[in-house]
């Protein structure tokens, strides 16, 4: 048991030492030249413009299904009308960023994971090392960019496709005023709430970019390696999001409220 | 990793009759698995090394030590002079520069054009003008004959026109060294001369030294003992080489990471060592 137990540790470590040297690799490859610019140009539309309709499907029907379900539960109080508060409050500060994180996940950390993967199991990974290519610069770089800066657009859009989701199912099916609902939002909302929704969205755009990258260079084992890869950077990125925002979450709340 | 001392011939900086590769005593490891044991060989400016053996006998290895791709645990390995395996992946890139590898099954760049992989490196790592480059890879792929698959997808190629497409990529930027590793396993016997002949062509024509990997023995007594001439007309033939000639190719057969063999075509094939009878009936 001891063994196996010193076996697990001495792997972890070592994933924990590649990942931190990947992160140093790519912060270098952020500061210094060559910076393959149109790659970044490149992962920003393939992350952020191509997630978009994923972003807008799963914040709209969330924005929709929380208003149902609270408009259920605020009735027992008679607060039917501040419905909007709490789909306002629950998308901006929580679901938003969350359900982004890990839609993202699912879409490019698999997307990411599995293609880079596929470079390493083929050679073409060390056929770019072979070019004089660092792969960190050139495959890394402009995907960990465009995870960083995107997921927080891509959040803020999700934030307001899932208030305006709840908005017709408040209007149409609660029967609360337009003007209740939304002015009801915008008594609720705090400046330190939406700074928490945007902040939130660049550290996970961050941790799941940049575990996919670490997953996808480390892959080895043919295709089902790249399986295997797919599969741990959805999972270890959907745990890692979860676990990222618990921690964010109780730092902001400390430095900020 | 342990330095060594390096023998005369093989301490000398990259110049006039210097070998342009250079491996001294070198050894590696995967854990208890030892890939070589203790490899030395050396190979000289517009010669061909042929490195033959069996599956998992370190072939490729050596290859990926020579451009730098792993490292060694012990011993020297030197480029043009270089210490490739004490250089640092940022000093190792301009050793690559005049350092050609074609991979097994190519290694093309799936989301690129055979245009955009043949001149990947002139496109992405130089300053060098588009319209120059442009000429550069039509020039190569016509050299190739793969001039009407310019604008094609690597998916949309035969195993032979992926080979070949590699092998224009890494001759693309006139790099004096080229790494064939295994470039005609799993070819048939009619497309893998025409992988050999231009492996022979850039050889004779170009001056490119080169070590190839393979245990397919058909052709690598084919690149031996053949040779290019370029015709009056202009015309490239293939035809049986010169003695002095297939003496310029070597053969090395590697056996648990160790060298068993090094000499000429005709010493092997006359070898009297069961291995390597066992290995070439």
């Amino acid at each position: 048991m001891i063994p196996l137990f010193q076996t697990w540790l001495k792997r972890a470590a070592l994933e924990m030492q590649e990942y931190v040297r990947l992160l140093g690799a790519a912060f270098r490859g952020v500061v210094t030249p060559p910076i393959y610019y149109h790659d970044i140009v490149e992962q920003f539309d393939a992350i952020g413009v191509g997630s978009m309709t994923v972003v807008l499907l799963t914040g709209f029907f969330t924005g929709a299904v929380l208003a149902l379900q609270s408009g259920l539960t605020l009735d027992q109080f008679g607060a039917r009308p501040v419905v909007g508060r709490l789909v306002s409050a629950s998308m901006v500060k929580e679901l938003g960023p969350v359900l982004t994180g890990l839609m993202l996940t699912g879409r490019i950390g698999s997307g990411i994971a599995a293609e880079l993967g596929s470079m390493v199991v083929t050679d073409q990974i060390n056929a770019l090392r072979a070019l004089g290519t660092d792969p960190v610069r050139k495959l890394v770089v402009p995907r960990m960019l465009a995870g960083i800066f995107m997921a927080p657009i891509l959040t803020i859009i999700s934030d307001f496709v899932g208030i305006v989701g709840g908005w017709l199912v408040a209007r149409y099916q609660l029967q609360v005023a337009t003007g209740l609902y939304w002015s009801s939002i915008t008594q609720a909302l705090y400046i330190q709430d939406v700074w928490m929704g945007i902040i939130k969205p660049f550290v996970l755009g961050f941790v799941i970019v940049s575990v996919a990258c670490h997953v996808g260079l480390r892959t080895s084992g043919g295709t089902q390696g790249v399986g295997k890869a797919t599969t741990v950077a959805v999972v270890a990125g959907s745990v890692a999001v979860i676990a990222a925002d618990f921690f964010i979450t109780r730092l902001l709340i400390s430095v900020m409220y | 990793m342990a330095t060594q001392t390096l023998s005369p011939a093989q301490s000398r900086p990259a110049g006039p009759g210097a070998p342009v590769i250079a491996l001294d005593h070198v050894k590696l490891a995967f854990d208890e698995k030892v890939v070589l044991a203790d490899m030395s060989f050396a190979l000289m400016k517009g010669r061909t090394k042929i490195i033959l053996g069996a599956s998992g006998s370190g072939k490729s290895i050596t290859l990926k030590i020579i451009t730098g791709l792993l490292r060694p645990d012990a011993g020297a390995v030197l480029v043009n002079g270089h210490r490739v395996d004490q250089l640092s992946e940022r000093d190792l890139m301009p050793v690559r520069g005049d350092l050609g590898m074609i991979f097994q099954e190519g290694a093309l760049f799936d989301s690129l054009t055979v245009r955009e992989n043949v001149g990947y490196k002139l496109y992405e790592e130089t300053d060098m003008p588009l319209d120059q480059i442009d000429r550069r890879v039509e020039e190569v792929l016509g050299f190739m004959g793969l001039a009407e698959h310019i604008d094609k997808a690597p998916s949309a190629l035969s195993g032979g026109q992926r080979r070949r497409v590699a092998i224009a990529r890494a001759m693309a930027f006139k790099p004096q060294i080229l790494l064939y590793d295994e470039a005609t396993t799993g070819l048939d016997p009619i497309t893998a001369t025409t992988v050999d002949d231009e492996v022979i062509k850039l050889r004779d024509l170009e001056g490119v030294s080169s070590i190839l990997v393979t245990h397919q023995l058909r052709d690598a007594f084919y690149v031996a003992r053949n040779m290019a001439v370029r015709k009056p007309d202009g015309v490239v033939a293939i035809v049986p080489a010169t003695p002095e000639k297939v003496d310029e190719s070597e053969f090395i057969m590697l056996k648990d990471g160790l060298i068993c063999f090094e000499g000429n075509a005709e010493e092997l094939q006359h070898s009297t060592d069961p291995y390597l009878k066992t290995f070439l009936s």
